[in-house]
């Protein structure tokens, strides 16, 4: 157990390793001119030069890879080129929202897609069961920046015009928190909830035909007892795994949640990042939730290795 | 599996079983023509092929709409297309689907879109499946350190936030004509897709490498090479296909996502993502600009993914439905 997780531990290092390196080299393979980006286009050859060394961009490449690792292992990520805040603090000001929307439209979309493919696995072949296989395939289907500008047109512009206030827009979050992240958490968790209810009722047609459940209830018990005791814990556990995975990974797709919404996030902040050419701020968010990523899978490898005492040995 | 086995009966009944007064006559049907005999039952698979069939004439057709209507993609038209307060018109007999913001045709635009998610979707899906299947092959067949290194490379692509490294590339290399970011656009989708492909080939390969007939074939003197082309890759066809039907529509909803933030293909070639980024601050007055694009698109990839799971029940009858519709 404790080799399996050093192992894994080990192995998200080099990931992060591998990240911030792939990141050093699309940086020194740009073709901008940093120097341009902080002193503007008026600029005069000497204060261009004195941009560069003031960066350290006139010494040799190792030398800059070496020194760019010495700062991302004492965690500091640099400025930005635009106005020279640490880039830790401007993440830190961000993150709060971004892992306020990623958590809320996680628990809508677990719950949601968990009761939805339970219910349409008991009741297979049913009128219900249809209308759940109409809707996994719709939300599938839907983009989800197609979704929140349905949603941010449907409810925050025809419905906010009748009275209803369903939508609030800017900061501070704390202000009217529910109508801020309502309308962003159904349009983050749209596809997801859709994709879980077809998950989970994969797992749980897989689980009731097994012959463990067969037995359950030739021994007498309750049809419910079984469905809920025998079948759900054991159909939840590849649900769970990839729950994990997909938490992670969402936190580096909210981009286009905060930009619709307006939400200031972590998302919102790459966005402003590239029209402005800030580099260093793009590469901090990218390494920030490539480690996200990376916790998240550690966890659920470590948290399945628990339950699955199979994993260990691969 | 009942569905199976009634299927299997009904073609049985349509090879017509022995006529009566005569011997029984056995046609053989290759497993192309079986596959195609069940997908034509499939109302759902067929009407999706129905209208991504007009959809694709659609976007063909588009320099034809620009002629038609005399309003050429790029084109902007300030005296008919907005209303004096510089507000876009909607739906008329002079733009068919409204105008846009800078007074441009939503239509031709529209049928340009279509092109981009079409010709993106398809070739970065392709693309995708041809690398997925290599490197799924050569990493179970192979195995040893090979398989170590790849099967580690594919689990640290499936590491990296997609969207946020799709950006990053896009604003590293700076691409301003049309041509090379489309081709960008189509790296950077295969990138991100190839690994999930692959993994899922991998396990493929890894259980076929198992089986009968590729023991016997080594027996035979059969060399890797030919085990893999000959034995291994053919049993993958349904699979592949299957998959790479599926990554199309998750390929343009990429692509889409990918304009709509102004990273993917470059204006002024008109994408139905980058339609409703440009179009979304006006919204509130110009609902076409926000339904058009948005429906085709909706339309574009239900369709796709109606047509994948017909190919994959038609393919594999014996997979498992239980995931899919049905």
């Amino acid at each position: 157990m404790t080799r399996f997780v050093i192992r894994r531990l080990l192995y998200a290092v080099v990931v992060l390793w591998l990240v911030s390196t792939l990141v050093f080299v699309f940086l020194h393979i740009s073709p901008v001119p940093v120097e341009r980006v902080i002193g503007g286009p008026r600029a005069t050859t000497d204060t261009l030069e004195q941009i560069r060394r003031n960066l350290g961009l006139d010494e040799p490449v190792l030398v800059q890879y070496w020194e760019f690792l010495k700062r991302l292992l004492r965690g500091d990520l640099g400025a930005s080129y635009i106005n020279g805040t640490p880039v830790a603090t401007l993440i830190a000001d961000r993150l709060p929202t971004t892992v306020w929307l990623v958590v809320g439209a996680g628990i809508l979309w677990f719950v949601g897609g968990v009761v939805t493919g339970v219910l349409s696995a008991t009741r297979a072949r049913s009128v219900a069961d249809r209308a759940a296989t109409v809707f996994v395939l719709i939300g599938l289907s839907t983009p989800p920046f197609v979704m929140a500008l349905v949603l941010l047109y449907l409810f925050a512009t025809r419905l906010g015009e009748a009275g209803f206030r369903f939508f609030e827009a800017g900061p501070p979050l704390q202000e009217h928190f529910l109508q801020r992240m309502i309308l962003p958490w159904i349009a983050l968790a749209f596809l997801m909830i859709a994709a879980y209810t077809r998950l989970t009722r994969g797992a749980m047609l897989d689980v009731l035909g097994e012959d463990y459940v067969r037995t359950a209830r030739a021994k007498g018990l309750s049809r419910r007892r079984v469905v809920y005791r025998h079948g759900l814990r054991a159909a939840l556990t590849p649900v769970v795994t990839q729950f994990g995975i997909d938490l992670g990974a969402l936190i580096g797709s909210t981009i286009v949640t905060e930009k619709v919404f307006g939400l200031q996030g972590v998302g919102q902040l790459v966005y402003q990042s590239i029209a402005l050419g800030d580099t260093p701020v793009i590469i901090g968010v990218t390494l920030v939730v490539t480690l996200f990523v990376i916790v998240a899978n550690l966890l659920v490898d470590v948290g399945y290795s628990f339950l699955d005492p199979r994993v260990r040995l691969s | 599996m009942s569905s199976y086995t009634e299927l299997e009966a009904q073609e049985l009944r349509e090879d017509g079983g022995p006529p009566p007064g005569g011997p029984a006559r056995v046609r053989g049907r290759s497993p192309f023509q079986l596959a195609w005999a069940r997908f034509r039952r499939d109302r759902l698979a067929v009407a999706s092929l129905g209208v991504l069939a007009l959809i694709v004439l659609f976007a063909v057709l588009a320099p034809l709409w620009a002629r038609w209507t005399g309003h050429p993609y790029d084109a902007t038209f300030p005296k008919t297309g907005l209303d004096p307060d510089g507000q876009p018109r909607g739906p008329s007999g002079e733009f068919w689907l409204g105008a846009d913001q800078l007074g441009r045709d939503v239509l031709v635009r529209a049928a340009y879109g279509a092109r981009i998610s079409l010709v993106v979707g398809i070739l970065a899906a392709l693309l995708a499946s041809v690398v997925g299947t290599l490197v799924g092959v050569l990493s179970g067949y192979v195995g040893g350190a090979l398989d170590t290194l790849l099967a580690r490379l594919m689990d640290m692509t499936l590491a990296l936030p997609y969207l946020l490294v799709a950006i990053l590339l896009a604003t590293t290399f700076q691409i301003s004509s049309v041509g090379a970011s489309l081709t960008m656009t189509i790296l950077v989708i295969a990138f991100f897709s190839f690994a999930a492909f692959g993994r899922i080939i991998r396990g493929q390969v890894l259980s076929l490498k198992q089986k009968e007939f590729v023991e016997a074939a080594r027996s035979l003197g059969a060399s890797n090479t030919r085990i893999m082309l000959v034995d291994v890759l053919p049993n993958l066809v349904a699979q592949v296909t299957v998959l790479t039907s599926l990554l199309i529509p998750t390929s343009i909803v990429f692509e889409a996502t990918l304009s709509f933030l102004g990273v993917g293909v470059r204006l002024p070639m008109p994408s139905w993502g980058s339609m409703l980024g440009e179009g979304s601050d006006v919204f509130q007055t110009a609902w076409w600009l926000l339904a058009v694009p948005g429906v085709l698109l909706l339309l574009t990839t239900l369709s796709f993914n109606l047509l994948g799971d017909g190919i994959r029940d038609a393919l594999d009858p014996r997979g498992d439905r239980s995931g899919g519709r049905r």
